[in-house]
């Protein structure tokens, strides 16, 4: 599906699967809703309008199976959970980040970290990283990537707008570049829980 | 074939594999790779190391180093897969290079053949008893592995019993296996823990401190209170003091040692020993 929204991309500038039915009388997206998920409150409910959010799922999912080893846990489930505090864009990256994090908390083996950097391009082909909510919403096109600490080498892309093949080598080229900066922090901050210790 | 493949390794940015021995006591992240003493002899500073021919050009000398949690064997080098301080220790009788590992805090126990864990049943089918001991599967304990136990003489063990056994089969393949006799058949601490005192959960680091030989916080509680203590490699502790009170401070100083340094834990050892 994200080589559907590659391609598409050149063609027309669409953000979702576009597979969504959209009547000339009707324009809203499709729904999904859940009662009673949570036991301890009188009441909870989910509802999921579009589906950008199943898609935010798959990608992380995928990320974290490229790099968990997960043929010394066999017959086993590990459950990653997000809940986000806040939104000021980069959201992707952002839940990539911690869920990153969260696996090497927990000591579940991995051959290497990964982490997620966001691009955004505006009309006039200027490259911004990490952008903001703003600048997400502004920019002609978003693009997310999540790249491996040994070779800084891809592991997923996400993107959603209009953009030429050199700009997407010089936004993968800068990601590379700034994931620098996060490896670096992720050290950083694991070092200092040692030190405690 | 080494050298050239370090030099790459270099080229590229922040990821380099790094000597073992160099790297040892620092905080090692998941995805490097570490080189083993013998291997950094033959690279030497600038690969121009004279070596005599050798007719067998397969066989070097090859230290034999055991790659412990956290490490796996990744071609010739070690590739480290959890977080954490990166330690060594010298072979007993000399032979081989040691054992590496990789000390990681993490609160969630893998069952390890050899470890000697509590558990609580939960159930009770036949002649086995499942035996919860906090990893991902329950561990299976049979009624004939107690010190005693025959088929007539079976042991008075009932469901939500605390056992302190050890793993006979413990691997990701299979579902793990406990007992609580040892191998000549007796039972040196193992079995159902007595009632009373109190099971709680810490990490798994915490244990391993506390049960390195020479632990001084094991040494201040005990001139505390007078009080019965079982460790399980899973994170679990159960203690019993003489009062409930007693017991409860034991277990709350238990689970703060974590955090505490050692000037503080001495603090609230000798305010306690006041009152």
């Amino acid at each position: 599906m994200e080589e559907e929204m590659h391609t598409d991309a050149k063609i027309r500038a669409e953000s979702g699967t576009g597979s969504s039915p959209r009547g000339p009388g009707c324009s809203l997206r499709h729904f999904a809703c859940e009662q009673n998920l949570l036991s301890r409150p009188d009441g909870s409910a989910s509802f999921l309008q579009g589906v950008a959010e199943k898609s935010r799922e798959r990608l992380i999912r995928n990320t974290c199976e490229a790099v968990v080893l997960g043929t010394l846990h066999p017959r086993t489930s590990i459950t990653v959970v997000l809940q986000v505090v806040s939104d000021a864009g980069s959201l992707l990256a952002c839940c990539l980040n911690a869920a990153c994090m969260a696996l090497v908390d927990a000591g579940v083996p991995m051959r290497a970290l990964f982490c997620g950097v966001t691009c955004a391009l505006d009309s006039d082909g200027t490259l911004v990283l990490d952008p903001t909510s703003k600048q997400e919403k502004e920019a002609r096109a978003v693009l997310t990537f999540a790249l491996d600490s040994v070779e800084r080498k891809l592991l997923m892309s996400s993107t959603k707008g209009l953009y030429s093949d050199t700009e997407l080598q010089q936004c993968l080229a800068a990601a590379q570049a700034a994931s620098q900066h996060v490896f670096r922090f992720y050290r950083e901050s694991l070092q200092r829980r040692y030190s405690k210790s | 074939m080494a050298e050239p493949a370090s030099v790459a390794a270099e080229s590229l940015a922040g990821s380099r594999a790094r000597a073992a021995r160099t790297v040892l006591g620092q905080v090692v992240l998941p995805g490097e790779e570490l080189l083993l003493p013998e291997q950094e002899d033959a690279e030497g500073p600038g690969g121009a190391v004279e070596r005599p021919l050798s007719l067998n050009a397969g066989a070097r000398s090859r230290v034999r180093v055991v790659c412990g949690p956290g490490l796996r064997r990744c071609g010739d080098r070690l590739l480290v897969t959890k977080c954490g301080r990166l330690r060594h220790k010298e072979p007993g009788s000399g032979s081989g290079g040691g054992v590496y590992w990789v000390d990681s805090q993490q609160k969630r126990y893998v069952p390890v053949k050899g470890d000697h864990v509590i558990g609580i049943v939960t159930a009770k089918s036949g002649d086995i008893f499942k035996v919860d001991v906090g990893g991902s599967e329950p561990a299976s304990l049979s009624y004939l592995s107690f010190e005693g136990a025959t088929k007539r003489n079976r042991p008075n063990v009932q469901v939500g019993d605390l056992i302190y056994g050890q793993f006979v089969v413990a691997n990701k393949d299979m579902e793990p296996e406990m007992v609580c006799i040892d191998s000549c058949g007796r039972a040196n601490g193992m079995g159902v823990i007595g009632q009373d005192g109190l099971l709680f959960k810490v990490t798994l680091g915490l244990i391993r401190k506390l049960l390195a030989p020479d632990c001084e916080i094991i040494q201040e509680v005990g001139k505390l209170y007078p009080l019965e203590i079982v460790f399980g490699m899973n994170g679990r502790i159960w203690v019993k003091a003489k009062t409930i009170q007693q017991t409860l401070i034991l277990a709350n100083i238990l689970e703060a040692c974590e955090h505490m340094t050692s000037d503080q834990r001495k603090q609230i050892f000798s305010r306690l020993a006041e009152s």
